[in-house]
């Protein structure tokens, strides 16, 4: 039942303590929004996730796999900007992760196995509505379409979990209303599970199977940076007639204002 | 209005452009007339229309020994020392650039190093560059490249290491080995930067050209300018440091056009 598990997790940074006691327990599919105040550790943790840093204390296992060492091809991520590359044309960024994916030295395609893989990297970008820009840079598209290709890109890896921080903080309202649209189609699509970092509450819930709120739970006035942040609350949205909407409205100033 | 404030028109800033430079060449007119005036075979500053004809003899006029024009003899001999020597600086610069940038233990074990070696006065080695491998080609060829490198392999590692997190990240997540983001990561995201530290890096390589070629050589453009000194050929001498000044910017014009084409995805981007 538990796909990602995290178990009683701490970090620190130079003896700061950022997060503490961060246990968690993740079912495949599950939509989980992190929300919290800023500085409050919610990158820290999608960085821990990735493996790209390693906890103080505690582990984190995908699907039983031992605790990683690096990031790897089970956790595709995106962030809130530079997530494809900017010297590849949107195309070239498509295939480039099949490329990526292969071995081999060289891992460049050629000939035939290229134009297949142009083949599919075309029909992805039909599917995500960025067919007509596939010989333009990055910087030649708005963010919108960039943070598209960015997640069709981490998804043409296969992941087993999808890592976000903030992808949509960089996004006018309305693109972020369209972003939202093509996200939950995608994770209809796939079913992936994915851990979204966002400081837009109502982004969280409406977006998220499961909200993750970080906040310090105890707190030294003398030395702020005493204590690190856990999760105070774990709301399951899908509850039905669960009290969160007038909770939410309480949090969302509570959390706005600490940020 | 305030003085920051005031833009030129396009028109208006075309000759506040030129101003300098009229400004300069009259000076020189009326300096040279005041010395002529004193002294009809004045050497030091001759009458331009002299300096015009004497660069136009330079440039056509094959030399009665070789039967070469030597301005361009001069020139080939200078462009192939610099090109190589420029050359085999940024292929060092690159390597060593992406290296260090890219993995910390190349870092940990080359930096501190590199950074030393970076504030050795070039041309204090020279005499070395002369022992070592004589007064022929390789030690002028060697003093450029050995002046610029580690500039340039600072700059690029430096700009690996700016080269932001977030994609080297991503390349990561698709599977991509520490090869794979060197080379097509890596390399191309840094290869702009790498004609941008070029062009910073000529001025100083034709320095060292020209320090080079003054101390031993029997052709080039410093070369020629330190042989005829002795004679106090300005006639020879001004046109010589003209045609530097030209081939310096050329080039650079030339490189700033070759990034512009080739890394389109730049333009777009952060210039
Ligand atoms: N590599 C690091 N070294 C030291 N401190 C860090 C590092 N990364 C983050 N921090 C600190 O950890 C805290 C949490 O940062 P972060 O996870 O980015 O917060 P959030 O994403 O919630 O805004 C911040 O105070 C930040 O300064
Ligand atoms: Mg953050």
């Amino acid at each position: 039942m538990s796909f990602v598990r995290v178990e009683d997790v701490y970090q620190s940074y130079d003896r700061r303590p950022i997060l503490e006691r961060i246990s968690l327990s993740v079912p495949e599919g599950q939509f989980v929004s992190i929300v919290g105040a800023s500085g409050c550790g919610k990158s820290t943790f999608l960085r821990l996730l990735l493996a790209q840093e390693q906890p103080t204390e505690g582990e984190i296992r995908i699907a039983d796999a031992s605790p990683a060492r690096e990031p790897d091809r089970d956790r595709g991520v995106v962030f809130q900007q530079y997530s494809v590359f900017s010297h590849m044309t949107v195309r070239d960024n498509l295939i480039a992760a099949e490329e990526f994916a292969g071995t081999g030295l060289g891992a460049r395609f050629w000939g035939s196995r290229r134009r297949a893989a142009a083949q599919r990297a075309d029909a992805v970008l039909e599917r995500v509505g960025l067919g007509h820009v596939a010989h333009a840079f990055p910087a030649a598209l708005s963010g919108g379409m960039r943070q598209r290709l960015a997640i069709a890109q981490a998804l043409a890896g296969k992941p087993r979990i999808l890592l976000l921080d903030e992808p949509f903080g960089a996004l006018d309202p309305g693109t972020r209303l369209s972003m939202h649209e093509f996200l939950g189609d995608i994770r209809d699509d796939t079913g992936m599970t994915i851990f979204m970092v966002t400081h837009d509450l109502e982004e969280g819930f409406k977006l998220g199977d499961r909200v993750l709120v970080f906040d310090k739970p105890r707190w030294d006035p003398d030395d702020p940076d005493a204590y690190g942040a856990t999760i105070t609350y774990d709301f399951d949205t899908r509850m039905p007639g669960a009290p969160f909407p007038h909770l939410l409205k309480k949090d969302v100033t509570d959390v706005r204002h600490s940020a | 209005m305030r003085m920051i404030n005031r833009r030129p028109e396009r028109s208006i800033a075309i000759v506040l452009a030129m101003i300098p430079f009229v400004a300069m060449l009259i000076a020189y007119a009326v300096g040279s007339d005041v010395r002529r005036a004193a002294n009809p075979a004045d050497k030091l500053l001759p009458a331009p229309s002299h300096v015009v004809e004497s660069a136009g003899r330079l440039a056509t006029e094959p030399d009665k020994r070789s039967g070469e024009v030597l301005l361009w003899r001069d020139t080939r001999a200078s462009l192939v020392r610099l090109g190589l020597g420029v050359g085999l600086a940024a292929a060092i610069g690159l390597g060593f650039g992406l290296l260090i940038g890219l993995l910390p233990i190349a870092r940990a074990a080359l930096a501190p190093f590199i950074a030393t070696l970076s504030l050795i006065p070039p041309l204090a080695v020279l005499p070395i560059l002369f022992i070592v491998f004589g007064l022929g080609e390789v030690s002028k060829v060697a003093l450029i490249a050995i002046g610029v490198t580690p500039f340039l392999i600072r700059d690029l590692s430096q700009r690996v290491l700016e080269i932001p997190q977030e994609m080297i990240l991503k390349a990561q997540t698709l599977g991509a080995s520490s090869w794979q983001i060197m080379t097509r990561v890596a390399l191309p995201q840094v290869l702009p930067r790498l004609i941008q530290a070029v062009r910073l890096s000529l001025g100083p390589a034709w320095l060292f050209l020209i320090a080079a070629e003054a101390i031993a050589a029997t052709e080039g453009l410093g070369y020629r300018i330190f042989l005829v000194r002795r004679y106090l050929a300005m006639d020879v001498i001004l046109p010589y440091v003209a045609w530097i000044t030209f081939l310096a910017f050329a080039i650079d014009w030339t490189l700033r056009a070759v990034s512009r084409k080739a890394f389109r995805w730049v333009e777009e981007d952060r210039l």
